[in-house]
């Protein structure tokens, strides 16, 4: 599988390290609440595992080390999109 | 139909009267209108014991089961065929060891030559806190009465000359041994089953796709099928790699992840390798299959898939993981690869659970171990169905189990959805 790295151009597969489900960048923030128990739970056990258009994170490991969140068709696996998951966060209003 | 015995004489009479008294082995079927007792989803290994079972232990022969394809043609033909009952865990030990004392009496139970080889499993150990963690996990096994060997370096080197001993970064140090270990014939495995099924009563449903579940205040009722509705008593979920897919249909998320394990086979060879091999440090296991080709595995490809094929990084992964241990196979030319899609949990360990609506179970997360499950997950899913109760050796595997931090980690590694 290629991927298109937004800053370095198409890369290997190969270069990258797969993590999982791009919703693993919303963890929740209430983990002072007694309700973070479960949040935490569906967080860190409960997947989607979705058959077809997939958000999930790469990170960049033998390049520029950067996480990428690539839309990727789990029934093709096809690419469809890539963004830096820097944008992603901000974009949703995490991170700084 | 069939109920033919088979049987040596059988097979002799045969082969003097031209083989003309060969029935079908099961009869394929179609939906009954007035539906069934249970309704089992996925004609793979597991999907197939579970009606056996439920038919054989329990009496209940008003099941169907309902495959999409054609049965064996999932993971319980795709598979690298290995058995073994050599866990840790008091949560899965006693369910392993149940499934090889059933595999040690298949043949006999279904009258079907699944090829069950006990030929013995040998992991080697290549450092001093793996000769520790494999003497802990002997010393379990005994415990359930599993049996296990411990193999010096010497006596490894004398059974498999082939192997490099000395390699620099995993010199081999000792193995880890299960004689009752082996491999099994794994078509002969779904149609063995098929067919004790069938002649028990079942109907074996193929090119019939799940595509939805019926459910009325919180109850299931039938499932909704590309052959029309099939009314059900209960249903019975069995689809390994599907399973995300699958129980979306009726609502539910699961702690699993869907990947995919690739395996390879070599051109037939002499006899070199009367053992399972495993090289678990590089993540390599090896056998040699009764046509003579090596056939082996390592890791999974890594990333979320549904499609049965993987990326040639992991064939030169696994190719390098033969290479370090055994580089006589860098001679052998491979014949066939292939892929299959595993129910990764987030433990490493599989589910055989009721869920949150009634009457619809769930069996799966059985990520790419469950072959040697087989016979036990059959029998213990079918208790399931048949009593609402778990099986005594099959009272871990619940789909809460995650929420109450009551994780079956083997490897003490914390939740990955890549584990086996
Ligand atoms: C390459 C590879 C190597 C492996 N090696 C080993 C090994 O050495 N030892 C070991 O113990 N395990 C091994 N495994 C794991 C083992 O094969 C599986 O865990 C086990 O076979 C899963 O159970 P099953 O046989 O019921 O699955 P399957 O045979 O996959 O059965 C599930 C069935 O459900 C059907 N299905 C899916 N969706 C639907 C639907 N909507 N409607 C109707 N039917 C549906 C599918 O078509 C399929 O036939 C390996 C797996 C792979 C892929």
């Amino acid at each position: 599988m290629i991927i298109n790295h937004p800053l370095l151009g198409p890369r290997d597969s190969e270069e990258f390290v797969y993590l999982g489900a791009a919703d693993l960048i919303n963890r929740p923030n209430n983990w002072e609440q007694d309700a973070s128990a479960e949040d935490f739970y569906q967080y860190q056990y409960i997947r989607e595992n979705i058959a077809g258009d997939h958000r999930e994170l790469w990170y960049h490991e033998q390049g520029d080390q950067s996480w990428l969140v690539v839309t990727r068709n789990t029934l093709s696996h096809e690419i469809i999109n890539v963004e830096l998951a820097q944008d992603v966060s901000r974009g949703i209003g995490r991170g700084k | 139909m069939s109920k033919t015995r088979y049987s040596g004489f059988k097979v002799l009479k045969e082969a003097l009267t031209g083989h003309k008294g060969w029935k079908p082995t099961w009869r394929d079927a179609e939906p009954k209108a007035g539906g069934y007792d249970v309704v089992i989803v996925g004609g793979g290994g597991h999907g197939l014991a579970t009606a056996f079972y439920l038919a054989k232990n329990h009496g209940i022969t008003n099941v169907a089961v309902v495959e999409k394809g054609w049965i064996g043609g999932g993971n319980v033909g795709r598979n690298t065929t290995i058995i073994r009952s050599n866990y840790l865990l008091p949560g899965n030990e006693p369910f392993y060891e149940f499934s090889m004392k059933l595999w040690e009496n298949l043949e006999q139970d279904l009258n079907y030559n699944a090829m069950v080889s006990q030929r013995g499993i040998m992991n080697l150990i290549h450092s001093d806190a793996q000769r520790d963690a494999f003497i802990r996990r002997g010393n379990g096994m005994l415990f359930a009465d599993a049996g296990c060997e411990f193999i010096e370096a010497k006596e490894v080197k004398e059974r498999y000359p082939f192997l490099d001993m000395d390699n620099p970064r995993f010199p081999i140090k000792a193995a880890l041994a299960q004689p009752r270990g082996g491999t099994v014939r794994h078509d002969a495995v779904a149609w063995g089953y098929a067919r004790g099924a069938s002649d028990l009563g079942v109907d074996i449903i193929q090119n019939c796709e799940v595509t939805g579940f019926n459910i009325e205040n919180g109850k299931c009722l039938g499932v909704q099928t590309t052959k029309g509705e099939i009314k059900a008593g209960r249903v019975g979920v069995c689809v390994a790699g599907s399973s995300g897919r699958v129980m979306a249909k009726a609502g539910i998320k699961l702690p699993i992840e869907s990947h995919v394990l690739q395996a390879f086979v070599t051109e037939g060879l002499k006899p070199v390798m009367d053992n399972v091999i495993t090289f678990g440090a590089g993540h390599f296991y090896c056998s040699q299959s009764d046509k003579g080709g090596l056939v082996f595995g390592g890791d999974i490809d890594g990333y979320n898939t549904y499609a049965q094929r993987g990326n040639l990084p992991v064939v030169e992964d696994v190719c390098s993981g033969g290479m370090a241990i055994m580089p006589m196979i860098g001679r052998a030319r491979l014949l066939r690869m292939w892929g299959g899609v595993m129910d990764m949990s987030m433990d490493g360990s599989p589910f055989i659970d009721s869920t949150e609506i009634d009457e619809l179970f769930f069996n799966g997360g059985w990520c790419y171990g469950g072959f040697k499950a087989t016979p036990a997950s059959g029998y213990c899913y079918a208790h399931l169905l048949a009593t609402n109760s778990p099986h005594e050796v099959a009272t871990a595997y619940k789909l809460d189990r995650f929420r109450r931090g009551a994780m079956i980690d083997e490897k003490g590694v914390g939740a990955q959805p890549n584990l086996h």
